[in-house]
């Protein structure tokens, strides 16, 4: 009993990972239409800001703090990283696809060429809180309390987002742009600076995921990215692309599948099981791939 | 003075609300519109009429900026052909397109809020023209009939202040009572506000409309006032291909 209840929670835990680094890249091809794989530099640049943070903050404040300011300044810095790719790389190359592959991912290669041109490609160690790196016993399993931190963290911003579209003006043009953005255009709405702000939006959510997962990990790393994009793009797929709640079910569902796969069959296998649950969604569901557009 | 003003008033009147002139239009290598000219006056409905395929839609979206266009497009004297969508109908062009296109994952009040800010179904004149969208405000778009989608898309453009609205066919698939009640909000609009109108009923065209162009193969071909095109058997059958008669029965 205690071994499912800690397979659960872990799997909720890096399913909210998921959904952390999923969310932005579904809202951002929702609405835009935008494949960003990009989106793993924002991760990293929100890892190396928190971790630069971390490091640079005087050792009086305390850990706890010091996390906490991280965890500020990773979203800010995804955010405002987001935008500014937004503005300079994304928008002249509007509905011109083949191009903003091109862009993005020659963009994620450069961040990470270039993380690594500064810091190195050695991953970094990071601190993190002593309750942070305790356990807690549920239900007799000593589950790890960061993996809470995980959860809650998913649980605000899929609450805030879902806030954000059901009542907030921003929100109402999201949701009618991910239907029809020509339309909502034709009735005099300013669509590109609701793009402006998902991408900022999207990049703020990547850069925490970034640097919850160096959390998860212990460390920050200039690859991290690129493992947490894929993950986050079968995610994506399954949820169906531009879906909140999707992505969210999505991303409990590969995190799960993933745990238990690992643990009941052998070390590596839950790779494989999400790469199958993606292969029998696209199967079941091949609309998962074209999502609102 | 009083003479300047006059005639101030009348050259103003005279102007039309939309001229355009020698507009083209490429997808590709299709050349779509191959030089349209035309003017709609700042008064009453103009229809733009045509066989399927000739251009009519196109135009529509050409002058709002939804297609890529050359050639010049004037909203009451003003050159617009570099103005983005956003802005061409923020200056008050208002777009009803074909097949509706409502947000159908959003509700009644959600389609036209995104239009009217604060005010949504409660708007007065969402209430004098279409008091049944006020009791199906929180019904989702998309579960509407087809009818009561049209009625949705012309209320959300009727919340902004337009100076000419651009109606593409607005009775398609509708039953004949539909038909008649969209013909009323449209006659009635248009006492205010200027109207171009796409439409392959000719029966309405015949009711609502002052003015005709006619388009074939992407060119104007015909223009002129609506009752000597519609009241002429050979001549609608020459420039539409159909006969009123027929389209009166159905």
């Amino acid at each position: 009993m205690s071994d499912v209840v800690l397979l659960v929670v872990t799997g909720l835990g890096l399913g909210a990972l998921y959904f952390l680094a999923a969310s932005g890249l579904s809202l951002i091809y929702g609405l835009m239409g935008v494949l960003n794989f990009a989106h793993g530099s924002f991760m990293v640049a929100g890892a190396y800001a928190g971790w630069l943070t971390m490091t640079g903050l005087p050792d009086s404040l305390g850990v706890g703090v010091r996390m906490a300011v991280a965890i500020a300044v990773a979203l800010a810095v995804g955010a405002l990283i987001g935008f500014v790719v937004e503005a300079v790389l994304i928008r002249p190359l509007y509905r011109r696809h083949i191009q903003q592959v091109l862009v993005t991912v020659g963009l994620s290669l450069t961040a990470v060429a270039a993380v690594q041109g500064v810091w190195g490609s050695d991953a970094h160690p990071l601190d993190k809180p002593a309750w942070l790196a305790a356990t807690t016993d549920l239900a007799g399993a000593e589950v790890p309390n960061d993996r809470f931190l995980f959860i809650a963290a998913a649980l605000l911003l899929f609450g805030g987002l879902l806030a954000l579209l059901r009542f907030t003006r921003l929100g109402l043009v999201i949701r009618a742009g991910v239907e029809n953005r020509t339309m909502v255009e034709a009735l005099g709405i300013n669509v590109q600076r609701t793009f402006s702000v998902v991408f900022a939006i999207g990049g703020a959510a990547a850069g925490l995921a970034g640097l919850l997962a160096g959390v998860y990990a212990n460390s920050v790393s200039p690859l991290q990215g690129g493992s947490m994009l894929i993950y986050a793009f079968i995610v994506v797929v399954i949820g169906g692309m531009g879906s909140l709640t999707g992505t969210a079910v999505a991303a409990v569902a590969v995190g799960l599948v993933q745990q238990l796969a690992n643990y009941y069959a052998a070390s590596g296998v839950g790779d494989l099981s999400v790469v199958l649950l993606l292969a029998v969604v696209l199967l079941v569901r091949p609309a998962s791939m074209q999502g609102a557009h | 003075m009083t003479t300047t003003t006059t005639t101030s008033a009348r050259r103003q009147e005279a102007q039309p609300i939309l001229r355009v002139e020698d507009l083209h239009v490429r997808y590709g290598g299709s050349h779509v519109l191959q030089g349209v000219s035309f003017d709609v006056p700042a008064t009453g409905v103009t229809a733009l009429l045509g066989r399927n395929g000739v251009g009519k839609t196109t135009t529509l979206k050409a002058v709002l900026g939804l297609a890529p266009r050359s050639g010049g497009v004037a909203l009451a004297g003003r050159d617009v052909t570099r103005w983005s969508v956003t802005r061409t109908v923020r200056e008050g062009v208002g777009y009803v397109p074909e097949d509706r296109e409502v947000f159908g994952g959003l509700t009644v009040e959600e389609n036209l809020r995104l239009v009217g800010g604060d005010v949504g179904v409660d708007a007065p004149i969402v209430g004098e023209l279409f008091p049944d969208l006020v009791r199906r405000r929180a019904q989702k778009a998309g579960t509407l009939s087809g009818g009561q989608q049209q009625m949705v898309a012309l209320a959300r453009v009727l919340l902004r202040d337009n100076r000419l609205l651009l109606v593409d066919e607005p009775t398609k698939g509708l039953a004949p009572k539909l038909v008649t009640e969209v013909a009323d909000v449209l006659a009635r609009v248009a006492q205010t506000t200027p109207i171009l109108l796409v439409e392959q009923n000719l029966p309405v065209v015949r009711r609502i409309a002052d003015t005709v162009v006619v388009l074939d193969a992407g060119q104007v071909v015909h223009r002129g006032p609506a009752e000597e095109l519609v009241s002429d058997p050979d001549l609608t059958r020459e420039l539409l291909g159909v006969s009123m008669r027929r389209e009166a029965r159905q």
